[in-house]
């Protein structure tokens, strides 16, 4: 899968993940590699937001003349994604013909994407399944990098772990790359390095199966979308203590006047039932069509 | 040739005439400590951060550096430095000159003693900024050169060039980086530091005390300041004429010139050093000699106006946009809209989707509890700047306004004095957002008897930036040990009453506190007092499980908005029962101390 080796034009690696797994190190694992090489590199990231678990990118360009540190849409000759979600989010950026998109199946599932609390609701996590991707993108390949990683008694050497996939597709010689990554990593840490970075080497190099599945795809059963309900609250019941109110995801509930509850915001009532549990008074209820009656707890 | 490398060892421990990959902000840091640079201070903010903690890297016997408390106090230490004969800088990101222009605008007048260079590190795009205010203009009105850096390298050289250019000019400079540029990483050759002899404080009072009668005699020597730097700019060799193409000339400066070379190899390009003041007479004659003239630069037209002005005929934002970071992509579709190139066919999409992943409060973050209290208070929330902005966002969703740095305060008294609102009004604040510029408005509240509550969200480090030391830390940016702010005997001192330290995982400590502080009447502040788990140490305790056997469902937990509360496989009553990410847990307990079936507990 070596990318054609032109000097005069650069050669574009987009590196994508999410904040604190290590992208920056593949990048600069790459871009060290390139310089000793005699190569010019220019190398350009996001900081900022990247601590707090958000999406993080790398562009690496190398080639005899660099001039922009970005790389445009569609140019991309390799795609290292640390995270399924971010190999999609970045795909367009990866050349139609003959880019190579090499991704972890790991799934780091955004708090967002739980945030529907509505009966039967699927996350908002990314539908497509890693063999359909690597059917559209052609030359691609997706690997469980996390638990690769994990076998080896670290999880957090899965990016080495794509490091060494990604090291298949560059003209530079396994020991150039062992080399940079010994002077990079901590050096209690190298051992596991190198040998993650050759499990994901010849993991690449013994290719010969279908893309693994995900590890959890959360797949869930649709029951209803939960608009078909009704809030029950029994006045005499309720004591403005307004726990419900306080508690309530979708902020839908207000104390009145007379300190009793009120559905204010039925439109945005997801009957999540989280305001009937946490009543200590039973002074709600929530009835829906396919649960007319509150449901106890055994 | 092969560059010689160095791969190992810090920046500070870097030999001369060597080669090294470095960022744009290592390379400014670099060009400062080789220009002799006595004295540099800067108050943290993304992208120019790491200048200072770069310089910090160099030998304190070379240099002093330090964090200052904000910007316009960064500015000040680093004229007092320059008064004292000494190079000194400041560093800031765009907003930050915001605070310092007080000082700039007068210093402008003054000019230097020891060379003076501001960088300023602007954020086209929007990042990690609450705006994109353009630097360049802040130049004009100030009458200061903007150095305008392409590449690392340059922005080591013209970082280096800045201070002669202040020392010959008598006046401060600003170089003025991007996001892009700082945070870019490419080869860059080095030189040795040479440090000019101090010349000591000059008693020149007319200079150096702008006082009416002062300052009226020196503002037309900026006007002549001002002629004798455009034909600098004209003459240094960081401005190139690369003359091609007779038909296109572009004029840029700064990262957009990478983007032009790459997308239009064939034109004409006068890439200037500096985009204030313009070398107008350089330019006149670069349009002369080519048949149509594009300006290309990011943000505002800047140059476009003052060219357009002295009566050339040149084409800019007609094409290119005024908001947004540029890319090789922006630039070739501003230059398909003006006819140089060709319409190029979109590349073809994948198609495929993901979903959103903004930035959260990290797993076990103090911020939480203080933003589910409040939300449960029901409260009129001014917001401040700091990592804790993220609960504006669901699903804590609970701060209203988010301005600038220290204004939640105020913001809060503008909110009680209005006399509109029924709910309770309070302000949140960071540790050293409050440091920064908290604490004039809180001495204003108490003064003009403003009913609010103030609540300092305390987690002992500048946090969002990336974990800076400030006075509450009780460490400096070299990492020794310094004084130590007592916030509780500050807010006393100003007058407060009612004060209270909380501990940020107590969850019904926290809610009583907030709500005896919301019932005191005038200022009430409470410390919501926990470090930040990512900063200066790692926090990482036992994780938390839930027991599936009690969870019900109700996902009370997930309010708290942690990424490592999750949805798991088993279902209850139509809706996702919880699982915990025992990798990203960091065992504070807020959601066992929250979850109404007591089916959270700590691992064995």
């Amino acid at each position: 899968m070596n990318v054609e080796h032109r000097p005069a034009v650069p050669t574009n690696v987009l590196i994508v993940g999410v904040g604190g797994q290590g992208v920056i190190m593949v990048s600069k694992v790459l871009a060290s590699l390139c310089q000793q090489a005699g190569l010019e590199v220019k190398q350009s990231e996001v900081h900022g937001m990247a601590k707090r678990g958000g999406s993080v990118f790398s562009h690496v360009r190398f080639g005899e003349t660099v001039l922009s540190p970005m790389i445009a849409h569609g140019e991309a000759d390799i795609m290292v994604a640390l995270e399924w979600a971010e190999g999609l989010r970045w795909l367009d950026y990866l050349k139609r013909d003959g880019g190579t998109f090499i991704a972890d199946t790991q799934q780091i599932v955004p708090p967002v994407s739980f945030r529907n609390r509505r009966r039967g609701a699927r996350s908002g996590y990314a539908p497509a399944t890693p063999a359909e991707v690597i059917d559209l993108v052609g030359n691609g390949f997706a690997l469980d990098a996390t638990r690769m990683a994990a076998g080896l008694g670290n999880e957090r050497v899965a990016n080495t772990v794509l490091l060494g996939a990604l090291s298949t597709a560059l003209p530079f010689p396994r020991e150039g790359w062992l080399g940079v990554l010994d002077g990079l990593v901590p050096p209690k840490t190298t051992e596991v390095n190198r040998r993650a970075f050759d499990a994901g080497r010849e993991w690449v190099q013994n290719f010969d199966r279908p893309a693994e599945q995900a590890a959890a795809a959360v797949a869930v059963p649709v029951s209803g979308d939960g608009l078909d309900h009704r809030l029950e609250i029994t006045e005499a019941w309720c004591k403005g203590c307004d726990i419900c109110v306080k508690m309530c995801p979708e902020r839908c509930l207000t104390l009145n006047a007379r300190h009793i509850v009120e559905l204010t915001d039925p439109a945005a009532c997801t009957a999540c039932r989280l305001c009937e549990w946490l009543c200590p008074d039973f002074a709600i209820r929530v009835l829906t069509a396919s649960a007319p009656a509150p449901a106890l707890a055994k | 040739m092969q560059p010689q490398l160095e791969t190992a060892g810090r920046v500070g421990a870097m030999s001369a005439s060597a080669q090294r990959p470095l960022t744009g902000n290592e390379a400014i840091a670099r060009g400062a400590w080789e220009a002799g640079v006595r004295v540099a201070a800067a108050y943290p903010g993304t992208p120019s951060t790491e200048i200072l903690e770069s310089l910090a890297e160099y030998p304190a016997t070379d240099l002093h550096a330090q964090w200052s408390t904000n910007e316009k106090v960064a500015l000040d230490v680093a004229i007092g430095a320059s008064f004292a004969g000494v190079r000194a800088l400041a560093a800031m990101k765009h907003v930050g000159l915001n605070v310092a222009s007080d000082a700039l605008m007068s210093q402008t007048y003054i000019g230097v003693n020891g060379g003076l260079v501001l960088i300023v590190c602007d954020d086209p795009g929007i990042h990690s900024s609450q705006n994109e205010q353009d630097t360049r203009l802040f130049c004009r009105l100030a009458m200061v050169p903007c150095f305008e850096p392409a590449d690392a390298q340059e922005a080591l050289e013209l970082t280096r060039l800045a201070f002669e250019v202040s020392e010959r000019f008598d006046t401060p400079v600003i170089v003025r980086s991007t996001t892009r540029l700082s945070h870019t990483r490419s080869l860059v050759r080095l030189g040795e530091r040479r440090e000019p002899e101090a010349v000591g404080f000059r008693n020149t009072p007319q200079k150096n005390v702008m006082i009416p009668s002062h300052a009226r005699a020196r503002h037309p020597l900026l006007i002549e300041r001002e002629a004798a730097l455009r034909a600098f700019v004209a003459t240094t060799e960081h401005t190139r004429w690369e003359r091609r193409s007779r038909q296109i000339g572009i004029i840029t400066a700064g990262t957009p010139y990478a983007y032009v070379r790459e997308v239009l190899p064939e034109a004409s390009v006068l890439k200037l050093a500096a985009s204030y003041p313009l070398p107008l007479d350089l330019i006149g004659e670069f349009c002369r000699s080519v048949e149509r003239v594009l300006i290309v630069e990011e943000l505002e037209p800047a140059m476009e106006m003052e060219i357009r002005a002295s009566g050339v005929a040149v084409d800019g934002k007609a094409y290119f946009p005024r908001v947004g970071e540029f890319t090789p992509d922006v630039v070739r579709e501003g230059l398909e809209r003006a006819g140089l190139l060709a319409p190029r066919q979109a590349p073809p999409s994948f198609g495929l989707t993901a979903p959103v992943r903004p930035p959260v409060l990290c797993a076990g973050c103090p911020h939480t509890m203080s933003y589910m209290a409040l939300r449960a208070l029901n409260a009129r929330v001014a917001g401040d700047i700091g990592c804790y902005t993220l609960a504006a966002i669901e699903p804590l969703r609970s701060i209203d306004t988010c301005v600038s740095m220290g204004s939640s305060i105020a913001n809060a008294v503008g909110i009680a004095k209005a006399g509109t609102e029924t709910k309770p009004i309070v302000a949140t604040i960071g540790d050293s957002t409050f440091l920064h510029a908290g604490i004039p408005p809180l001495i204003d509240a108490v003064y003009n008897g403003a009913n609010i509550t103030v609540i300092i969200l305390d987690n002992h480090i500048t946090a969002m930036t990336g974990g800076q030391e400030h006075p509450g830390t009780g460490r400096t940016l070299r990492g020794e040990p310094a004084n130590r702010i007592d916030f509780e005997q500050m807010v006393r001192a100003c007058g407060v009453k009612w004060v209270r330290r909380v501990d940020s995982y107590d969850v019904a400590e926290m809610y009583q506190a907030f709500r005896e502080a919301a019932g005191f009447k005038g200022v009430a502040v409470v410390i919501s007092d926990r470090p930040c788990v990512l900063d200066p140490v790692r926090i990482k305790g036992p994780p938390l499980a839930v027991s599936l056997d009690g969870c019900t469902a109700c996902q009370s937990c997930m309010n708290l908005g942690c990424p490592a509360i999750g949805w798991s496989d088993e279902m209850f009553d139509g809706h996702h029962k919880v699982r915990i990410n025992a990798q990203l847990c960091i065992g504070c307990t807020l959601c066992a101390q929250i979850c109404p079936s007591d089916c959270i507990r700590p691992t064995a």
